[in-house]
């Protein structure tokens, strides 16, 4: 990275939104550099909620459907081939306000920022979340498992649970049924909130069964998940239930603290955008998950990676 | 892949790994694991920094899976560092490079 000079445009994350915005403004001749983020098996990290996502059937153009992280892989290929720069790392601290814009990606005590820039692209998108218990922690790994992609594998024949009730839920629980001898998906509610074809799928499934109304308090097991302690939210009875691997796919949280402060948010964090991905600051655009808890797919992350491109190309005209 | 990277199987992981003077990090990976593939580069950046103080292995766990139950590896990536022959650290998930060297660091002085 050259330091000194003051960047064209800047986008912060490497999912499909930002990846999008990367080949348009590659391909506009601005030079964007992509700070992609650090690799972490949470759906916080280089190529977004994708890589930990099996395969993909709804993104147009492929109609034999593609996996996840092969899909990022090939946008992230598709920007650099128009050069797009970018680094595997994670802004540490923004100044919005500031002309040019300062993004640190080290210590963020430091005085002066790590790169300047004079549009901002943010595509930090949305992580998924936890349960939030000591134990879910504790048997990270030994049976709680944050990627179903990734570890399906190692519960052949085993027992699991899904805790959600959303899309990302079943099709985690559908996923897992290639490999587990069964899969509990414990719900909150009576009914679900995934799509109708989603849950057509999962009420199919032999191996799937459901409890609803029904939360979990806490992991059970000592070197390995043996079982969870499931409470019914109408009766208040708590209950044990024998497993070996646990999933959690209860929904998703933005990922805005990093500009907390210095942009709009709405009640649940999400970035507000106006006029397509414009926030309230001039030259700062704001694209995918990280403003939009409405649509959340891979298509209309890129949709609106490609509008924050070309915002801030027509931003960039007008300062010039 | 980097020079400084080794491949080991169920087959030669103790003659390889536990048997090696030199430290060990094996990285317990497959191809279908999204975040396996983002941690590979900086695997491939710490082996060629610590060269001849470190090995950096990979094993898939698809082809060797005697190997991953042995260590009990339910998620993958697993990182797992071997010193002297026995596990002495272990990293469940994807890190940053900084993240990986503070940890691993600590037992390779």
């Amino acid at each position: 990275m050259e330091t000194g000079t003051t960047r064209n445009v800047v986008i912060l994350g490497s999912g499909p939104a930002g990846l999008t915005a990367a080949i348009y403004t590659a391909r506009a001749d601005l030079e964007p550099l992509v700070l992609e983020g650090e690799p972490s098996s949470t759906s916080d990290q280089p190529g977004g909620q994708l890589m930990l996502t099996t395969e993909v059937e709804n993104f147009p153009g492929f109609p034999g459907g593609i996996m996840g992280p092969q899909l990022m892989m090939s946008m992230r290929e598709q920007a650099e081939r128009f050069g797009a720069e970018i680094l595997t790392k994670k802004a540490t601290k923004v100044d919005l306000n500031a002309r040019p814009i300062g993004i640190w990606t080290g210590d963020p005590e430091s005085p002066e920022p790590d790169v300047t820039t004079r549009s901002l692209i943010i595509s930090t998108g949305a992580r998924s979340l936890m349960l939030g218990l000591p134990n879910e922690a504790r048997l990270l790994g030994y049976g709680v498992s944050t990627c179903a992609t990734c570890d399906g594998f190692f519960f052949r024949d085993k027992r699991i649970a899904v805790i959600g009730g959303g899309d990302s839920a079943l099709e985690e629980a559908l996923f897992l049924t290639k490999f587990g001898q069964s899969v509990t998906i414990i719900h909150r509610r009576k009914e679900l909130r995934a799509s109708k074809i989603m849950q057509d799928r999962a009420f199919k499934n032999e191996k799937i069964s459901f409890m609803w109304d029904s939360v979990v308090t806490d992991v059970l097991g000592e070197d390995t998940v043996t079982g969870l302690r499931v409470r019914d939210v109408t009766s208040g009875e708590e209950r044990e239930l024998a497993i070996d691997g646990l999933f959690v796919a209860i929904g998703h949280t933005p990922s805005t603290e990093l500009f907390r402060g210095q942009l709009d948010t709405d009640g649940a964090g999400y970035l507000r955008t106006t006029e397509g991905s414009k926030t309230e600051i001039p030259g700062v655009f704001a694209c995918g998950d990280v403003q939009d808890h409405v649509y959340r797919q891979a298509i209309t992350a890129a949709g609106s990676g490609c509008m924050a491109a070309i915002d801030a190309e027509r931003y960039l005209a007008t300062i010039e | 892949m980097a020079d400084n990277i080794i491949t080991v199987s169920d087959a030669d992981f103790d003659e390889q790994v536990t048997a090696s003077d030199t430290p060990v990090v094996v990285d317990f990976w497959a191809e279908w694991c999204g975040p396996c593939k983002m941690v590979a580069p900086v695997l491939e950046e710490i082996a060629d920094d610590k060269a001849g103080h470190l090995k950096v292995a990979k094993l898939n766990v698809d082809d060797n899976p005697r190997t991953a139950q042995r260590f009990q590896v339910m998620s993958i990536p697993t990182l797992l560092l071997f010193k002297d022959g026995e596990p002495a650290s272990r990293i469940v998930g994807a890190r940053s490079k900084n993240q990986i060297l503070s940890e691993f660091d600590r037992h390779l002085s």
